[in-house]
C-alpha cells in the first residue's frame, strides 16, 4: 500500500509541476548525481551537473556500483540516475521500480545497441561475419583452453543478461560456450589483448561506446528482434537483442518537488548518439579528466543544452 | 586395533578409502538426497533474510519525520532514523578532515545551511597548501619518530602532491584517519569487554569469526539500505572489515598480562581503571600494537572496494583507470595507497611508543617548537601561494595545488613495460596456459563436482573426528552441512575447487621462500616488507595484465589468488622459524648438528604450529581472492554474491552466500586451529 502511495503522490506530483508554471524555487541542497565507472557516464554526470549548477543548484558526486545504485535513488540517498541501460541494467531498474520510490524519466534520442561484437580484423579471419550463421561456421576460431572445443562468447558479468545469452545459444543451436566476464575492465584486457596477437574474439559489446571510435567493429546479426521473442518473454528464443533499445533516465519520487526546475530540466536533457560518442572521446582519445571534459562539452554546445532550460 | 587407535594417518587413509567408495557408489542420476540435496523449504532462506532486514528498516517501529523544507510529514522508521543519525555523524567527521586538506563548503553547511553557502561565497574552508601539508608531515614524523621516519613521511606526500594525485589521496586519507581510530576504539573497547566478560567473549567469539572470513562485498547492499550510499558507507563497510583483528589481538594481549604484574598494580592500590589503562593496557601493548598495523592495512585494503559503495579517493580512481585500461596510471595509484599504509603505520607506532619526559620543564617556545614552527610554514607557504596566484592570476599555481594533469607521471613507461611483457610472452605462455586448463584444472574441477554430499559430509565429519573429537566433527559438519542445505552446492564446490589448487601453489611457493630468506636476518627484514607491501597493494591493479596474458579464465584468477596468498604463507614460515628459541639451537649445535639438520630436525618441527597457522591464513585469504576473482569471472559463489546485487532479495542472498563462503573458511579454520593447539602443546611452546 506503502508503495502506491508512493507513486500516486510522485505521478501527481509531476504531472502539476509539468503542467503548472513553477512556483517554488529549487532546494539548496545538492542534488546527487552518481558516477560509475565507465567514461561516458561519468563525463556525463559531470555535464548534467553543469547544467545543473547554471541555474545555481548545488550538486554533489558519488562513486556508486552500478547495480546498486537503483536501491540508494530508492531511499533517496542518490537523486538521480542518467544512464540506464535496457539489457544491462533493465532488470535492477525493473526491481527497484516495482519496490517504488523511483520515478522513470523517461529516455534519451540515442537508441543503443548491446549484442555480440567483433573486432573489425576479425572479419577477414572469418569472412562471411556479420551473420551468426557464419560466425557459427567459424566457431573453432573462436576457441580457448576452456572452452572445450567449441567457440567461446565472451558475455559480460552474469547479472547483466547471463540466462538470455545461455537460451539464446541453445535455441539457435550454436557450436559456441559463453563465458562470463567479471567486469567490463576484462572485456577490454581482453579484447586489446587479442588485437595484440590478431586473434579472433567475439565479446558483448555496446553502442555508443569508445569502441566506436578508432577501427571499430561490428555488432553480429542474429535473426531479427520482434517483441516477445525471448525465453524469458514466451518467445522460442531465436532472436538478437532489439536494434534500438533505450537508454533511461531515472529520479528518487522526491525529486520534483525539492527541485522542481532541475527536475523539468532532467526530464527535457536528451543525449544523442553522437553526444554521447564526443563526452567520450574527449576522454579516452583527447585524455581530458571527466571534469575538463564536461566542461568543454559544455562549451562546445550551448545551442543544445540551452534549449533544454 | 591398538595401532589404528595410534596411528592417525592410518585413520585418514581408512576414511579417505570408504570416501572413495562412497563417491564411485552414489550415482548422480539415481542418487537422491546422498548426491545432492533435494529442495527444501530451506532453500527460502535468503529470502526470510531479506524480509526480515527489509523490516527492520521500513516497517519496525514507524515514527514520523517532518521535512521542514518540503513542508511534508513523511513516514520513516526508528532503524532508519538511528542508522541515518550514525551516517551523519560519520559523514561530518570525513568531511571536516577532508575539507580541512582540500577546501569546501559542507562542514559549514552543517552548522548553517545550503541556503546560506549559496548566499555567502565566502563561507568555506580554504584547502591548505600542499607545501604545508608535507611540511606537517615531515615535522610529525620528526616529533614522533626522529629523522628517518620525518624524511619517509615527508617525501611520501611531497610524491603524492607531485605525481598529480593529492585530490584523491586526501579523500583517502581523510576516510582513513576516521575508520581508524573509530576501529581502533571499537576494538579496544569490545576486546576489554570481552576480556572482562566471558559470557560476552562467547557471544562475540562466533561473531568475529563470520565478520573475518565473510567476503565484503555481500554485505555491500545490507550497507546501502541500511546507511545510505556515499563515504559513510564505505566506512561502515570498512569499520566491519577492519574491527575484528583489532579485538582479537586486544583479546589476546590481555590474557598473556602475567599474573605478577597485575599483582604488583593491586598492591600499589590501583582502582579497576587504573588497573585497566595504567597496568593492563600498557603492558598487553605489543598486541595491541599489532591490533594497529592490522586495522591501518585492512582499512587502505578496503579502499577500493568500499569505491562500490560512494567512498572517494585513490580506489575509485583506481577502478576507473582499469577500466579504461590504463595500468601505469593504475600502479601510480596503487603506490600511493601503499606509501598512505606504511606511513600511518609507522607514525601510530612511534606515537605509541613515545615515552614521556616528566622531568622535562621546558619554556614555552620549545615546548611549543613543532607546533610554532608549523604554524610558520604554514603561514609562509600561504602567503607564498597567495601572492603567486596574484601575479600569475591565469598560470597553474604549483605551490598551492597540483592538478592531475600537471602532475609529473611514469605512466607510458609502466603501460610499456606491461605492453612489452605481454606482446613478448603471449605465444610462450599459451602453452603453459593450454597445459594447465585441460590437464590439470578442468579435470579437477571435474572431479570436485562429482563429490555426493553424503561421502563430502562423512569425509569432513571423519576428519573433524580425527583432528579434534566429538566435538570438532559435530562443529566442521554442520558449517558444510549449511552450505549443502542451500541451493548452491555446486558453486561452493567451485570454490572449494579453486581454493585447494591456489592454497597448495601458494603454501609451496610461501614456505620455500619463508624458510630460504629466514637463513639471513637482512633477508628476513626484506621480505617481511615486501609481504607488507604486497598485502596493502591492491590486487585490482594486477588482474587486467594477468587477463592480458591468460585470457578470462580459471587460470588467470587462479594466479591473482596465488599472488596474494602467498604473503601469509611467508610471513608465518618467516616469523615461526625465526622464533625458535636461540637456546634449543644451541643444543642442536652442540650435539654436532649441521645446518640442514638443524633445519630439519630442530627449527621446522617447532616452527610448525606458527606455520601451521600461516597455512591457516593462507586458506582465508584464497577464498577472500577466489570471491574477489569474481571480477575476472568465475563460475564459483563468487559470481553469485555479484548478482546478487541486482536481484530483488539481493540483501538476503548476498548474506546467505557470504555466510556459504563464511562457514568453508571457518571449517578450516577450526580444524587447523584445533590441531596447531595440540601440537604446540605436545612441543611445549604453547
Amino acid at each position: 500500500m506503502k508503495f502506491l502511495n508512493k507513486l500516486a503522490t510522485a505521478a501527481a506530483v509531476s504531472s502539476l509541476v509539468l503542467g503548472a508554471t513553477l512556483a517554488q524555487a529549487d532546494s539548496k541542497e545538492p542534488i546527487v548525481i552518481p558516477t560509475h565507472n565507465w567514461t561516458s557516464q561519468i563525463t556525463m554526470a559531470y555535464v548534467i551537473g553543469g547544467i545543473f549548477e547554471s541555474i545555481g543548484d548545488n550538486v554533489s558526486y558519488v562513486p556508486a556500483d552500478s547495480q546498486a545504485v537503483y536501491e540508494s535513488i530508492r531511499n533517496g540517498d542518490v537523486t538521480i540516475s542518467h544512464e540506464i541501460w535496457q539489457s544491462t541494467f533493465g532488470k535492477s531498474f525493473n526491481n527497484a521500480l516495482d519496490a517504488g520510490g523511483i520515478i522513470d524519466v523517461g529516455t534519451h534520442a540515442s537508441a543503443t545497441q548491446e549484442e555480440w561484437w567483433y573486432p573489425a580484423y576479425v572479419g577477414e579471419l572469418c569472412p562471411g561475419l556479420p551473420s551468426w550463421e557464419a560466425l557459427n561456421d567459424c566457431a573453432d576460431l573462436f576457441a580457448t583452453a576452456g572452452s572445450g572445443g567449441k567457440g567461446r562468447y565472451l558475455d559480460g558479468p552474469m547479472d547483466w543478461h547471463g540466462q538470455e545469452t545461455l537460451d539464446r545459444i541453445e535455441a539457435l543451436g550454436m557450436n559456441f560456450t559463453a563465458k562470463f566476464a567479471g567486469s567490463s575492465g576484462a572485456l577490454w584486457a581482453e579484447l586489446e589483448s587479442a588485437a595484440k596477437d590478431n586473434r579472433a574474439v567475439v565479446v558483448f559489446n555496446w553502442s555508443p561506446n569508445f569502441t566506436d571510435a578508432g577501427t571499430g567493429g561490428s555488432f553480429v546479426e542474429f535473426p531479427a528482434y520482434s517483441d516477445g521473442c525471448k525465453k524469458a518473454d514466451g518467445g522460442d528464443g531465436k532472436c538478437g537483442s532489439p536494434p534500438a533499445g533505450w537508454l533511461k533516465k531515472a529520479a528518487y519520487y522526491q525529486m520534483p518537488k525539492k527541485w522542481p526546475t532541475a527536475y523539468k530540466i532532467f526530464n527535457n536533457i536528451s543525449f544523442t548518439k553522437s553526444d554521447i560518442g564526443n563526452m567520450a572521446a574527449l576522454v579516452d582519445i583527447d585524455g581530458m579528466s571527466h571534469e575538463e571534459a564536461a566542461v568543454k562539452w559544455l562549451k562546445d554546445n550551448e545551442v543544445t543544452w540551452k534549449a533544454w532550460l | 586395533m591398538h595401532y589404528f587407535t595410534e596411528h592417525k594417518w592410518i585413520q585418514f587413509a581408512a576414511l579417505f578409502a570408504v570416501f572413495f567408495v562412497l563417491v564411485m557408489a552414489i550415482d548422480p542420476a539415481t542418487g537422491g538426497n546422498f548426491w545432492r540435496l533435494q529442495e527444501t523449504s530451506f532453500w527460502l532462506l535468503p529470502d526470510v533474510v531479506n524480509d526480515g532486514l527489509k523490516f527492520l528498516i521500513d516497517d519496525w517501529w514507524v515514527v514520523e519525520t517532518y521535512d521542514a523544507e518540503l513542508d511534508l510529514t513523511e513516514e520513516s522508521t526508528m532503524m532508519k532514523e538511528f542508522t541515518r543519525g550514525l551516517s551523519g555523524v560519520l559523514l561530518f567527521s570525513i568531511n571536516l578532515i577532508r575539507e580541512l586538506l582540500l577546501g569546501g563548503v559542507k562542514t559549514v553547511v552543517a552548522f548553517t545551511s545550503w541556503d546560506f553557502i549559496s548566499e555567502h561565497e565566502w563561507a568555506r574552508i580554504p584547502a591548505l597548501p600542499w607545501p604545508a601539508v608535507a611540511a606537517g608531515t615531515f615535522l610529525l614524523g620528526h616529533y614522533l619518530g626522529g629523522r628517518n621516519l620525518a624524511i619517509l613521511a615527508g617525501t611520501s606526500t611531497i610524491y603524492i602532491a607531485v605525481f598529480g594525485q593529492w585530490t584523491p589521496a586526501m579523500q583517502t586519507l581523510s576516510f582513513v584517519l576516521v575508520t581508524v581510530p573509530l576501529s581502533v576504539f571499537l576494538g579496544l573497547t569490545l576486546g576489554v569487554i570481552a576480556f572482562k566478560n566471558k559470557t560476552f567473549e562467547s557471544i562475540l567469539a562466533p561473531l568475529l569469526n563470520v565478520a573475518q572470513s565473510m567476503p565484503h562485498f555481500s554485505y555491500l547492499i545490507p550497507v546501502v539500505v541500511f546507511f545510505g550510499i556515499g563515504d559513510h558507507a564505505g566506512a561502515v563497510s570498512t569499520i566491519i572489515f577492519a574491527t575484528p583483528p583489532m579485538i582479537r589481538l586486544t583479546i589476546l594481549g590481555l590474557k598473556k598480562v602475567s599474573p605478577e604484574v597485575l599483582e604488583a598494580g593491586m598492591m600499589s592500590g590501583c582502582n579497576p581503571r587504573q588497573l585497566m589503562f595504567r597496568v593492563l593496557i600498557p603492558t598487553a601493548r605489543h598486541d595491541i600494537l599489532i591490533g594497529v598495523n592490522q586495522v591501518i592495512m585492512q582499512c587502505l585494503a578496503m579502499a577500493v572496494i568500499a569505491s562500490f559503495i560512494g567512498a572517494k579517493g585513490l580506489g575509485y580512481d583506481l577502478l576507473v583507470s582499469l577500466n579504461m585500461l590504463k595500468i601505469g596510471q593504475a600502479l601510480e595509484l596503487g603506490v600511493s595507497i601503499v606509501l598512505i599504509a606504511v606511513v600511518l603505520d609507522k607514525l601510530s607506532l612511534a606515537w605509541a611508543n613515545k615515552q614521556v619526559d616528566y622531568f622535562a620543564n621546558l619554556p614555552f617556545h620549545l615546548r611549543n617548537k613543532y607546533s610554532l614552527t608549523f604554524l610558520g610554514i604554514l603561514i609562509f607557504t600561504s602567503v607564498i601561494a597567495y601572492v603567486a596566484s596574484m601575479f600569475f592570476p591565469d598560470k597553474a599555481n604549483y605551490l598551492y595545488f597540483i592538478h592531475e594533469s600537471q602532475g609529473l607521471t611514469t605512466e607510458k613507461f609502466w603501460d610499456f613495460i606491461v605492453d612489452w611483457i605481454i606482446t613478448n610472452t603471449y605465444h610462450s605462455v599459451q602453452s603453459f596456459n593450454f597445459f594447465m586448463t585441460t590437464s590439470i584444472l578442468m579435470p579437477m574441477k571435474e572431479a570436485y563436482l562429482s563429490m555426493p554430499v553424503a561421502a563430502t559430509l562423512l569425509l569432513v565429519a571423519g576428519t573433524g573426528y580425527i583432528v579434534g573429537g566429538l566435538r570438532s566433527a559435530l562443529v566442521v559438519t554442520a558449517f558444510i552441512a549449511f552450505i549443502a542445505l542451500t541451493p548452491w552446492w555446486d558453486r561452493a564446490l567451485i570454490t572449494a575447487y579453486m581454493t585447494t589448487f591456489a592454497v597448495i601453489i601458494s603454501v609451496i611457493i610461501g614456505c620455500s621462500v619463508g624458510i630460504l630468506c629466514s637463513r639471513s636476518p637482512r633477508a628476513t627484514k626484506v621480505i617481511l616488507l615486501v609481504c607488507d607491501t604486497l598485502q596493502t597493494f591492491p590486487s585490482f591493479v594486477y588482474l587486467i595484465p594477468v587477463i592480458m596474458l591468460f585470457g578470462v579464465s580459471d587460470l588467470s584468477v587462479l594466479i591473482a589468488v596465488i599472488v596474494y596468498a602467498t604473503i601469509p604463507a611467508t610471513r608465518y614460515t618467516v616469523e615461526g622459524l625465526s622464533k625458535v628459541p636461540q637456546t634449543l639451537q644451541d643444543a642442536g649445535s652442540m650435539s654436532g648438528v649441521n645446518r640442514t639438520q638443524r633445519l630439519l630436525k630442530i627449527e621446522l618441527p617447532l616452527a610448525f604450529p606458527h606455520i601451521m597457522l600461516g597455512i591457516n591464513q593462507t586458506v582465508i585469504f584464497s577464498l577472500f581472492m577466489v570471491i574477489i576473482g569474481a571480477f575476472i569471472g568465475t563460475d564459483d559463489l563468487g559470481q553469485l554474491i555479484m548478482l546478487s546485487l541486482s536481484e530483488a532479495n539481493g540483501m538476503g542472498q548476498g548474506i546467505v552466500l557470504g555466510l556459504c563462503v563464511a562457514f568453508i573458511g571457518l571449517a578450516v579454520d577450526h580444524l587447523i586451529h584445533t590441531w596447531a593447539e595440540q601440537r604446540k602443546k605436545v612441543l611445549g611452546v604453547a
